[in-house]
């Protein structure tokens, strides 16, 4: 068998709208065979290996509201579909309001490919892995969609169906993603586990996000979100509730752990077998809690 | 499937080309523009031999359609004629084979630019997505600095 190791892209027409107005009336008209595409670092890849085969690549990167990357500090920020990761990372308001989105973002791939990946890309893509995904979940993180009907939101949490599915529709095209100000004096980690320890996809991941809240018997609030262990990026809603009702000590912390552990339901794969997927991601929910925690109370 | 004309500037020189939906930067470069310099290693944003800078900064360009790139400036390893990270690399010892040296060097320039006076971790991230079959990188990192030190 003879493996063609640089193959080029299948055949497709290249179109570039003028508006979104445009873009969502073609996109419509040709649903089912026509992509929207931002940096393409994904699409590139399923179609030189033949899963993708759209007959029409919209190119939305240049539409309004796309480029922008806004901080308000009564609103919060807004981050345009076709902004590229490394200018998320490099963003002085993101690193001090938002740290735990640039360190997301710093997790992918390399620095060339950041150049053209972007978070909006990586969301819509709707791939467990998704490395900022995670971040943009437990910042409550909302999509600017523009359609058929005009604009609407969309909240993540209610986004993704399934590996690659969600709530967009043919003609949809995400325009921006909005986080509001985040909670005051929160702190987050995201530890990713691959095969080396820079640039891989994830074995497994796990985000938390914890805040203080004086409303909640263990005084903190704590977000949790798994990748790679399901067919949708995982909020592990037991542990959080269970950390919310007591005091938070070592043990608490280690019964959260174990709760996500159990609430997982990883695959066997060439990056690693589904056991071992569930053991680490109580190993790594242990470290990345008590690792917020001690940050929260230095 | 269309033709898409544009206007690119390569290494400085002003090229109207015409070209096909599913082409992309690199095999413009070069198929058309005949700048062998930028390798094709990987096709799939891996391996990085194909790195050269779009308007200034690095990416893979075999992940950027060239229909993208209308009024695009592009640097290739070419367009790094004379710069010290060559001489660099040379005296280092940091070439092998070969065949990664025009992508790391586009990566280790576009790090240069950006921070003039980088420390070894962070040259190694810069790095992280240039991979090095013959696995020479440490002389590869002791180029760049020297390349640093030399532009200060």
């Amino acid at each position: 068998m003879v493996t063609d190791t640089h193959p080029t892209l299948p055949e497709f027409d290249y179109f570039r709208p003028e508006s979104l107005q445009e873009a969502s009336a073609f996109l419509a008209q040709h649903a089912g065979e026509a992509r929207p595409f931002l940096g393409g670092t994904d699409l590139f890849v399923r179609m030189r290996d033949g899963a993708l085969v759209p007959r029409y690549l919209v190119d939305v990167k240049h539409l309004e509201g796309t480029d922008e990357l806004r901080f308000d500090p009564q609103h919060g920020l807004t981050i345009g579909a076709a902004v590229c990761m490394n200018r998320v990372i490099a963003s002085p308001e993101v690193r001090r309001v938002y740290p735990l989105l640039a360190e997301a973002c710093r997790s992918v791939a390399s620095h060339q490919l950041r150049t053209r990946a972007t978070v909006v890309g990586n969301v819509c893509n709707a791939s467990p892995a998704g490395d900022t995904i995670g971040a943009c979940l437990a910042l409550d993180g909302v999509l600017n969609v523009h359609g058929t009907g005009g604009p609407r939101q969309e909240p993540l949490s209610a986004f993704f169906l399934g590996p690659g599915k969600t709530k967009l529709q043919p003609g949809d095209i995400v325009t921006s993603i909005h986080f509001p100000l985040p909670p005051l004096g929160c702190a987050g980690t995201y530890l990713k586990l691959g095969r080396n320890r820079l640039s891989d996809l994830s074995i497994v991941a796990v985000t938390v996000l914890a805040a203080p809240d004086p409303g909640l018997p263990s005084g903190c609030r704590f977000r949790i979100v798994l990748a790679s262990v399901a067919p949708v990026p995982l909020v592990a809603a037991q542990a959080e509730e269970y950390l919310a009702n007591r005091p938070v000590t070592s043990d608490s912390i280690a019964e959260a752990a174990r709760l996500a552990g159990a609430a997982c339901k990883p695959i066997d794969d060439i990056r690693g077998s589904a056991r071992y997927r569930k053991s680490m991601v109580k190993n790594l929910t242990e470290k990345a809690l008590t690792a917020v925690w001690n940050q929260l109370h230095p | 499937m269309s033709f898409h004309e544009i206007q690119i500037t390569v290494n400085g020189v002003h090229e109207r080309v015409s070209v096909k939906s599913n082409q992309t930067l690199m095999l413009l470069l070069r198929e058309t523009l005949a700048l062998t310099g930028t390798k094709n290693g990987c096709s799939a944003g891996e391996c990085g031999a194909c790195t050269v800078l779009l308007n200034g900064e690095a990416v893979n360009s075999c992940m950027v359609l060239a229909a993208e790139c209308d009024g695009a400036e592009v640097i290739t390893v070419e367009g790094l004629a004379g710069d010290p990270l060559q001489d660099a690399i040379i005296r280092h010892g940091g070439v092998q084979c070969g065949f990664c040296t025009p992508g790391v060097l586009i990566s280790a320039r576009a790090l240069l630019n950006r921070n003039p006076n980088p420390n070894d971790e962070e040259i190694k991230e810069a790095l992280v997505g240039n991979l090095c079959r013959c696995t020479g990188y440490v002389r590869i990192i002791e180029a760049v600095k020297e390349a640093a030190r030399l532009q200060v």
